[in-house]
């Protein structure tokens, strides 16, 4: 007796349980063709006739649901806290349209310039640095003072515009120096020889601008190591 | 069977009585070969009646090379670019080394022409030490002055140890002319550029502040003139130091009237022109005017990147570890007919001979060996 009444009471429980959840949550409830959608403050609902509650909403149906949900929503708020609301909202909204223009804008030019690009400030300083570089190449090449020459002889004497001096061809293995050359070396070979000089360190500013200076003359030209 | 070399002289007397006969075949269709066909008729039956015997074919080719002129040789030394000697001894005995060549020659040759630039920079020093290994020579020599001989002091001194800087002379029936072809039009006066200075800008092969080599109109009008004592049948040599035509304006490899001399020329017909300051085999032709290059006794240059005449062989590239090759001197083989063959004494390397033949064909028989290395 005292068990079937523990029975009826856990019955009458959940069916207490059951009638006042259904009021408080009508999605419970609901009968086969009615969707029901909820705001997360747990109370402003909207309910849509003829949709089942698993459906799948339109992007725009769904659009309108959210709308009617904070509009539901507003009204139930004092006026101040609702303007305050409407105005950080718009606010909001008006920066992210200005960041996916902005982005939509950066995309349009990465696929023409890669990640980033150089001012024309860059290269006028590139321009003039190299300039000067082999400016003072040009000027050691037609020196035969400067290239520290004993009887006279300047690199361009022998080779005008730097032509036959063919550095696209090194490095390569000279017999007479008993070693792979590099065009630096080659330089050096010359200073010593024809122009009875005192070779280069290779890091001399003269060796580097001798090197620049050759180099521009044969702008174009195909790399071809180990040509003879 | 013949012994190959007997056999390779029997294909080339083949070949030339061919040519002759080709030549025989075709006169008749042109007024000048009508002329040639007389001529040659003539001169066979001539030479039938002196021999009295019926004439035959292959031994016309003897009388067609008969004519009042004989062949000869002269030698050439060129572009020697003398410092004093305490500076730079290498070049003094280059030049020495050429003056030995050409005084073994032997036979000795008729003269030989020095092609200009035997000082470096126009200092008397430079050109007395060059007047003083010249002399050396046994052959006459005839002087032709170079842009560096001349730029210090406009030729002053080169004019009292030479002579005139252009000038004329007849040699066994073919008439030599000598130019000076490298004057330039004043580029130092408004820079206020010291004579120095204008020497070194002068004697830098790629300095763009000069002008164009050009023989000018005053010496145009002297070759003018000269000119029209000369029989147009009279076969001519000119030596200019610059090539008398444009190959490469940015090295001076030029000569900015070229045309308007090759036109006061082109009424003879045969005309050689020899020249120096390009320091290589260099070959061309333009028209009834063949032009041949000089080595250099001092150093080779590179052959320009552009504007190389298609009838240059090129010699090849030199080796930078031999410091005269691509170096020497030459000689000029005059033929009975005024045509020339360019020998050139290449001093490591094997002659090269640039014929008459190869140019009168166009390249197409007598083509002299082709390098492997040729310039970059």
């Amino acid at each position: 007796m005292e068990k079937k009444l523990k029975v009826l009471v856990v019955l009458l429980l959940l069916l207490a349980f059951y009638v006042v959840n259904a009021q408080q949550h009508p999605s419970v409830k609901d009968e086969d063709k009615v969707m029901t959608v909820k705001l997360c403050d747990g109370e402003t609902y909207v309910q849509l006739e003829g949709r089942l509650p698993n459906e799948r909403l339109s992007r725009s149906e769904a659009e309108a649901v959210t709308n009617e949900l904070m509009a539901k929503w507003l009204a139930k708020q004092p006026p101040a806290v609702a303007a305050a609301w409407t105005k950080e909202y718009q606010e909001g909204k008006k920066k992210a349209q200005q960041k996916a223009q902005a982005k939509a804008g950066d995309e349009s030019v990465k696929q023409e310039k890669q990640t980033y690009e150089f001012t024309k400030r860059d290269i006028q300083m590139w321009e003039r640095e190299l300039k000067k570089l082999i400016d003072y190449g040009d000027q050691i090449f037609h020196d035969d003072q400067l290239i520290g020459s004993t009887n006279g002889v300047s690199c361009a004497m022998c080779h005008p515009n730097a032509a036959n001096t063919h550095p696209e061809t090194y490095p390569k293995y000279q017999i007479q120096l008993q070693r792979v050359a590099l065009l630096r070396d080659m330089i050096n070979w010359c200073i010593e020889n024809p122009s009875r000089g005192k070779k280069l360190e290779p890091d001399d500013p003269k060796m580097r601008a001798l090197e620049a200076y050759i180099m521009s003359q044969r702008k174009g030209v195909p790399m071809e190591y180990g040509k003879h | 069977m013949l012994p190959l070399k007997w056999e390779k002289k029997l294909q080339e007397y083949m070949k030339s009585r061919e040519r002759w006969f080709s030549e025989l075949m075709q006169a008749g269709s042109t007024w000048q070969g009508r002329r040639k066909f007389l001529k040659m008729a003539a001169m066979a039956a001539g030479f039938a009646a002196s021999k009295s015997f019926t004439p035959h074919s292959f031994q016309l080719v003897d009388v067609v090379s008969s004519d009042d002129r004989k062949p000869f040789t002269f030698a050439y030394i060129s572009d020697s670019h003398l410092y004093e000697k305490t500076l730079n001894e290498r070049f003094v005995r280059q030049l020495q080394r050429a003056v030995a060549d050409i005084n073994a020659l032997d036979p000795q040759p008729d003269f030989v022409l020095y092609g200009g630039d035997l000082a470096q920079l126009g200092q008397p020093g430079e050109l007395k030490l060059g007047a003083q290994i010249l002399k050396e020579i046994k052959a006459p020599v005839k002087m032709m002055v170079g842009e560096h001989d001349w730029f210090l002091d406009m030729g002053e001194v080169w004019r009292e140890l030479f002579g005139p800087p252009y000038y004329s002379f007849d040699h066994k029936g073919v008439h030599f002319i000598t130019l000076m072809s490298v004057n330039e039009k004043d580029f130092w006066t408004a820079k206020g550029y010291s004579p120095m200075e204008r020497m070194r800008i002068v004697a830098g092969l790629d300095d763009a502040r000069q002008s164009p080599f050009e023989v000018g109109e005053e010496e145009r009008e002297w070759l003018k003139q000269d000119l029209q004592k000369v029989d147009r049948k009279t076969p001519i040599v000119v030596f200019s130091h610059s090539p008398l035509y444009k190959l490469y304006r940015n090295w001076n490899f030029w000569t900015e009237d070229a045309e308007e001399v090759q036109a006061l020329l082109r009424p003879f017909e045969k005309v050689t022109v020899i020249h120096g300051h390009t320091h290589q085999v260099l070959t061309h032709r333009i028209g009834n005017i063949h032009f041949h290059g000089m080595l250099s006794t001092a150093w080779p240059w590179p052959y320009a990147p552009t504007g190389l005449p298609k009838l240059t062989v090129q010699m090849n590239r030199q080796n930078p570890f031999n410091q005269t090759d691509g170096l020497g001197d030459g000689t000029v083989e005059v033929h009975a007919t005024g045509r020339v063959d360019k020998h050139y004494n290449l001093w490591n390397r094997n002659p090269m001979r640039v014929s008459a033949r190869y140019l009168d064909s166009e390249g197409a028989e007598d083509r002299p060996p082709a390098t492997t290395l040729p310039s970059y």
